[in-house]
């Protein structure tokens, strides 16, 4: 008899991961030991885990190079924050059976609008390698940025205000879940081997009878489409969509996490989102605030917050000359593949 | 003086533009100023794409650097040096800023590069996103610098004198820009084309293996060519700072991306193509910014990807197949 996939030992033991990790997080937050800061920590580093295993789908399986996986979160935070805020005008104070279908409803019209640009930033790589590629993905960051500045409609350069505080612990975990229990399905089907032969080698796998430039805009259409969930989740998250929020910036920072956890590595991407965001948003402030205890009136010299983007600068660039594969290699976790039929 | 091949143009809301305000001799000027700066960039960029195939995303923090390395001449020595003749402190300025964007590409070449030139090429277009992070963030960090805008002292380091000629507005600064650009230019043509070293790198460029064989030091080569295209950049900084005079860490990335889209106008590795490429790029950015500013900041890349989809080997390149 064959077994229905989503009973497999992999998969069970995957939705058990998750569940056990959503579980111990929810119960640390009852007992209020993670409250607050933490957990926002915790939520945003969910985010990232979305944003950087689907930034993954485009750099690590595909081969491909984009730099400006944040544009795309741009469209579907921008999209989802000005359908729930501006059109809808739903708030916080209302039943959570009108806002959560609306809101699931926004995020994935984000999601779609975002997949849309990913599609049409796809058509050119047709005619692009990996460099060319790297340019055009950046320029078109800058491009929805200098767009999103000019429409005052959403709040031009003030950004998007007010957006009402939709997403929660649960939400974010059951997003983040779903995004890796599908891209995992992709990776390990034959169409995530199709990706990885792109990857390999264009011209080799055009022989073996892969559409290579189908491949290749399907991997911008997907990775966009979670990217731009991951980012209606992010600005119902923290309230605001602002353009610095999407510049190019944050996108070197999830570029950051990809190469870190290991190009064409899930686990990889999950471990490093949770290691950077946490370095970043904890580690690094309080590590700088005890340099500059020692700095200031030794050398008067403050150490400020600001040094953090210099050593993750650094640590790219040491990475890359003394661990070019990642802290995962292209190694995945067990419960993170599939098994074969 | 073009505008009277144009008529006026209804837009919104009822008003004329007068296309002669915006195709005229003085944009002209301006566009091929604005040229001039993105030339010395592409330069570089096109020379070290040529050479080892790697988009250099830190040219444009070189280009940054170049201009702080003058700011701070102009604050803590000229500030104290006043009566120095003009000629001499701009001259002085010129190889201040050559010698430290040569040597931020020199050190980000030997430190970082060169490591990863046998490794694959993504791993150095990575380190070089990593190398320019590092350059602007350090710099924003600096308690002396700081993220925000600086004034660069342009008046110190030569003053601006105005001219008026046939309606048109020039000053000095348009004429030192062009001026440097095409001295260097006519400097880098007759270098790669009449020297020994601009064959070996003309040779390295063509096909590394066989002109190791040929017994040319290519970590040399790739020195020296990041050596010219650092100062091209840091003389650029210069020029944008005495013209455009407001200085900060981040200045440099978007005429950094803005000379690599002139480099592909012209056919990327080649080096009259660049020098084109970049003065097409001006005249266009300056034409279309007159019209709507928001053009003006998006056509850069609009051209690109037009040229990417039409002729993805540029104006002056020379179509190939791809070898397998």
């Amino acid at each position: 008899m064959k077994i229905p996939n989503f009973l497999r030992k992999s998969t069970v033991q995957f939705l058990l991961y998750s569940l056990a990790f959503y579980l111990v997080i929810y119960f640390l937050n009852q007992l209020n030991v993670l409250s607050g800061y933490p957990l926002l920590i915790i939520e945003i580093s969910l985010i990232y885990v979305i944003l950087a295993t689907s930034l993954n789908l485009i750099n690590g399986f595909t081969g491909q190079f984009s730099i400006g996986h944040m544009g795309f979160a741009a469209v579907g935070a921008y999209v989802s924050g000005t359908l729930t805020t501006l059109i809808w005008k739903l708030s916080v104070d209302q039943p959570i059976y009108q806002t959560l279908p609306l809101f699931v409803i926004a995020l994935i019209v984000g999601g779609i609008a975002a997949a849309l640009i990913g599609f049409l930033i796809g058509l050119p790589t047709l005619r692009l390698r990996g460099d060319y590629l790297a340019i055009v993905t950046l320029g078109f960051g800058e491009i929805i940025r200098t767009i999103i500045n000019n429409i005052d409609y959403v709040g031009g350069p003030r950004g998007l205000l007010g957006i009402p505080q939709l997403s929660n612990f649960t939400l974010i975990s059951i997003f983040t879940f779903l995004t890796l229990y599908v891209l995992r399905g992709i990776v390990f089907s034959s169409h995530g081997r199709a990706f990885i032969s792109v990857r390999e080698d264009e011209v080799a796998s055009e022989l073996v009878g892969i559409h290579t430039t189908k491949y290749k805009v399907l991997a911008f259409t997907i990775g966009a489409f979670f990217a731009g969930i991951a980012g209606g989740l992010l600005c119902h998250l923290i309230q605001i969509a602002h353009p610095t929020q999407f510049g190019f910036l944050p996108s070197f920072m999830v570029l950051v996490i990809v190469y870190l956890g290991g190009m064409g590595s899930l686990t990889g991407s999950v471990i490093a989102a949770f290691l950077l965001t946490i370095l970043e948003k904890y580690l690094l402030p309080l590590g700088l605030q005890m340099l500059s205890a020692w700095t200031q009136p030794t050398f008067g010299f403050q150490v400020g917050v600001e040094w953090r983007m210099v050593i993750y600068a650094l640590l790219l660039i040491i990475m890359m000359l003394f661990r070019p594969e990642g802290i995962m290699g292209m190694k995945e976790a067990r419960f993170m593949i599939p098994e074969e039929h | 003086m073009l505008g009277i091949f144009f008529p006026s143009i209804p837009v919104k809301g009822g008003d004329f533009v007068d296309l002669s305000t915006i195709f005229n001799f003085q944009q002209l000027v301006n566009g091929l100023q604005l040229g001039a700066i993105y030339a010395l960039i592409a330069l570089g960029y096109t020379m070290v794409y040529g050479i080892i195939r790697l988009i250099n995303f830190a040219h444009g923090d070189f280009y940054m650097i170049g201009a702080y390395s003058i700011y701070f001449f102009g604050v803590y020595f000229l500030a104290g040096h006043t009566g120095i003749h003009p000629i001499f402190v701009f001259i002085m300025a010129v190889i201040i800023s050559m010698a430290a964007g040569a040597l931020i590409a020199v050190l980000a070449n030997q430190i970082a590069y060169k490591p990863l030139r046998y490794r694959p090429r993504l791993s150095a277009l990575i380190t070089a996103v990593g190398v320019s992070m590092f350059l602007e963030y350090l710099f924003s960090s600096l308690p002396f610098i700081g993220p925000s805008y600086l004034a660069f002292p342009n008046d110190a380091v030569i003053p601006r004198t105005e001219y008026l000629l046939g309606g048109v507005h020039l000053n000095n600064y348009q004429i030192i820009d062009l001026g440097v650009a095409i001295l260097l230019m006519a400097f880098l043509t007759w270098f790669v084309r009449g020297t020994m070293t601009g064959k070996a790198m003309r040779a390295v460029s063509l096909d590394k293996d066989a002109s190791k064989l040929m017994g040319i030091d290519i970590e040399k080569i790739i020195t020296i060519t990041f050596l010219i295209g650092g100062a091209f950049a840091g003389v650029a900084g210069l020029l944008a700072g005495i013209t455009y005079p407001r200085i900060n860490p981040y200045m440099g990335i978007l005429p950094g991306l803005k000379a690599f889209v002139a480099a592909v106008l012209g056919g990327i590795g080649i080096i009259p193509g660049a020098m084109l490429g970049a003065f097409l790029l001006g005249i266009a950015e300056v034409f279309a910014t007159s019209f709507n500013s928001l053009l003006g900041e998006g056509i850069a890349f609009a051209i690109l990807i037009l040229v990417l989809i039409f002729r993805p080997q540029g104006l002056l390149g020379e179509k190939t197949a791809e070898k397998v």
